[in-house]
């Protein structure tokens, strides 16, 4: 269960930092910290997360859970990712 | 209608001093290509290229006085220079044209340097006071036409585009990185900051005299002026004793601001987007004339874009010759580049370059002038940022209401990826900037947030040559003083003015698309009468519950078909970066430009980074406005870079 929330986290933030961040540097994202409160994601770069998400975990997604509780921070996004494997 | 260029200081021989200023005026042979007049003295160097509209058989400039001790050169069109002639005439002052620009030797002779505050009209001015052996600059009060200026070597050289600076003074050829990081956040350069270091822009209403002894001043004689509010939100001076009588003043001055700027001694088109705007311009026009108007419009392929639609109810409904210009978004990706040779800086969207094609189009049609509905949406309030801005004060006085932003799903119907499609990250959004609420920037908070996104390509050079970089204070401190005593809506319209309409939308989608093809766009909704009369208007008329330009639509009822006088605002865009795309390859130039040799041999960006944005465009998965005013304004950089910049540094080295 902790290695697939590892690597859950790891494929998470290669995305994040590869195609909203635009960087190689790992220091550059804590998995805590707000991405709505630093501009790293409006409402478009979500649906860039969705699609993400969709696509690498084999999820269906619903209009109703994307909310920011869910994709705000990297812990968010793993938490969610993991309680949809769990349910999908 | 033109360009001029000049210079005031150093005297030299009259060969070279008349040779300098070819090699200047011929820089702008785009903006006036019916002919060149010069005037050398002692000292003093005055070029003009002139577009010939009003007086073409003696109207060249430069035009003096009756002694030949006033002399001037100008870029525009004083709209009431009838009025005018007729005043100075009754004065008794003698003219030898017919010109609109002959009036301003004579208001200078009568005013000294206020004779500025009696032109109707939109201009870049230069008078020369032989006597005096004094230079003045004027700009309009929008900022409608261009006027740059440096001091070098002991002269002061001025342009109607940076480029005649550069051409004589090729120093100045180096980026200012404050004009880069400028333009990066609020889409243009903050007068009178440029891309180029040591070379200023002359900020809109504003007046420069320079005295021989090198003295400079800077007055400002004209600005957005709101009344202040009262507690309740309303203003204090409210003039109208109800909004019929507005109506009816506002129907008015439509009128007569259409009805001068119709005066030319060739004919008059427009341009005809579909939208409430110029479609009211194009039936007050068409009441006007005998003739009716030659239209001209933009269509594009792309559904998010076209406003085909609207566009034919109006030709259908008034009857006009219509011109149509398709484009495609290889057409734009095809045109960025001579796009940004005329604009000088960087843009982050792709929309003035569908402009560009289309005077191309005006020009190969035999029209020189065009009437546009450009500044409706400044000064009657249309954008939708003004209505977000609303919705979002409404929400900051209960936080915590989940009911209350629900209204921002009622904004940006238009857009394909709208950010509010998702309500509750529309709210995450742009509840964000709810604490700004006591801030005049509150309305731009948002928008200055997404386009800092640009920001993070910056190289780590460009970072420590700029050093900490708030946009929202950097552009608070610029605001006047009495800002916080307006209305809401009011400081939203000065900021949106000041920071969009002046700084980026006339001199991108106004001045320079047109000029590069020698067309001079005319405005009447920034006719200032109408300005001052809107800035007088109570909120409520401007923005009645959420809609937008309420007082406008009343006062062209009756002249549009009903599809088009309700019609909600669908701002004019283009396609972004699916322009320079095409089956997941970028086009040639744009290959060049953003690949890592190129970005890392400029400095300004990082390119391991602009590598990952161009690999996530190429992808096509570059969705958002932020990544697509990134990649734009990387690009119109680099071009920037190629255009003007890059053989300067070759040198240097």
């Amino acid at each position: 269960m902790a290695q697939q929330a590892t690597e859950i986290e790891s494929k998470i933030r290669g995305y994040i930092l590869e195609n909203l961040l635009f960087s190689d540097n790992a220091a550059d994202l804590a998995n805590d910290a707000s991405l709505l409160e630093q501009g790293v994601i409006d409402s478009t770069g979500v649906l860039e997360i969705v699609m993400f998400l969709e696509g690498e975990f084999g999820l269906s997604i619903r209009a109703s859970e994307m909310l920011p509780e869910n994709f705000d921070t990297v812990d968010n996004m793993v938490r969610f990712v993991l309680r949809l494997q769990g349910t999908q | 209608m033109c360009g001029i260029a000049g210079f005031f200081g150093q005297p030299a021989e009259r060969e070279a001093m008349r040779a300098t200023l070819e090699t200047m005026i011929h820089t702008l042979h785009h903006r006036g290509p019916d002919g060149y007049g010069f005037h050398v003295g002692n000292g003093i160097g005055l070029a003009h290229a002139r577009l010939s509209i009003i007086d073409l058989m003696t109207g060249e400039q430069p035009i003096r006085n009756e002694r030949g001790t006033i002399w001037t050169v100008f870029n525009g069109e004083i709209f009431n220079y009838r009025e005018l002639r007729a005043q100075l005439e009754r004065r008794g002052h003698r003219f030898y044209t017919q010109s609109d620009t002959e009036v301003i030797v004579h208001l200078y002779e009568q005013y000294g340097d206020r004779f500025v505050e009696h032109l109707n009209g939109q201009f870049a001015i230069v008078v020369w006071d032989d006597e005096r052996r004094r230079l003045l600059l004027a700009r309009d009060r929008a900022g409608i036409r261009p006027l740059f200026h440096a001091r070098v070597a002991g002269r002061l050289w001025f342009g109607s585009e940076i480029k005649a600076l550069l051409a004589v003074l090729p120093e100045r050829a180096a980026l200012d990185p404050m004009g880069l990081v400028q333009t990066l956040s609020y889409w243009g350069p903050a007068d009178p900051s440029t891309l180029f270091k040591g070379i200023s822009s002359l900020p809109a209403g504003y007046l420069l005299a320079i005295e021989e002894s090198g003295a400079e001043t800077m007055t400002c004689y004209w600005d957005w002026h709101f009344p202040g509010s009262d507690e309740d939100g309303g203003s204090v001076e409210g003039p109208h004793r109800s909004i019929e009588a507005a109506t009816e003043e506002l129907r008015a001055l439509l009128i007569d601001a259409v009805r001068l700027q119709l005066r030319a001694d060739v004919p008059v088109g427009a341009y005809l987007s579909g939208g409430l705007d110029s479609s009211g311009v194009v039936a007050l026009a068409n009441r006007l004339t005998s003739t009716p108007t030659r239209t001209f419009a933009i269509t594009f392929a792309e559904a998010e874009f076209d406003e085909s639609t609207y566009q034919e109810a109006m030709v259908r409904h008034l009857g006009t010759e219509h011109t149509i210009l398709r484009c495609t978004r290889r057409d734009i990706g095809e045109a960025f580049p001579q796009l940004i040779r005329h604009v000088e800086a960087p843009v982050l969207r792709t929309a003035a370059a569908p402009l560009l094609l289309l005077s191309r189009r005006v020009h190969e049609s035999g029209y020189k002038t065009v009437l546009t509905g450009e500044g409706a949406d400044e000064v009657f309030a249309g954008y939708d940022i003004f209505k977000e801005a609303k919705i979002r004060r409404f929400w900051a006085r209960q936080p915590d209401s989940r009911l209350r932003p629900r209204l921002l799903q009622r904004l940006y119907g238009y857009l394909e990826n709208s950010p509010v499609a998702n309500a509750a990250l529309a709210q995450s959004f742009f509840g964000k900037g709810l604490e700004a609420i006591g801030r005049p920037v509150f309305a731009h908070a948002p928008r200055w947030t997404t386009s800092q996104r640009a920001l993070r390509f910056l190289s780590r050079e460009m970072r420590a040559s700029i050093g900490p970089w708030d946009p929202l204070s950097w552009y608070e401190q610029r605001l006047p003083p009495q800002i916080m005593s307006w209305t809401p809506l009011a400081r939203d319209q000065y900021v949106e003015a000041k920071s969009l309409l002046t700084a980026y939308l006339l001199p991108a989608q106004a001045d320079r698309a047109g000029m590069a093809n020698s067309v001079e766009g005319r405005f009447p909704y920034l006719d200032h009468r109408l300005i001052e009369f809107a800035n007088r208007l109570p909120a409520r008329w401007k923005i009645r519950g959420l809609t937008e330009k309420y007082l406008l639509r009343r006062a062209l009822d009756g002249l549009l078909p009903p599809q088009i006088q309700q019609r909600t605002k669908q701002p004019y865009r283009a396609p972004d970066q699916q322009s320079f795309f095409f089956d997941g390859e970028p086009l040639d130039y744009v290959a060049d430009l953003m690949g890592s040799g190129r970005i890392r041999a400029a400095g300004y960006f990082d390119a391991a980074a602009v590598g990952k944005l161009v690999d996530k465009c190429r992808r096509g998965d570059a969705l958002g406005f932020a990544d697509n005013q990134a990649f734009v304004g990387i690009l119109s950089t680099m071009l920037l870079d190629e255009t003007f910049l890059r053989q300067r540094r070759a040198v240097e080295k």
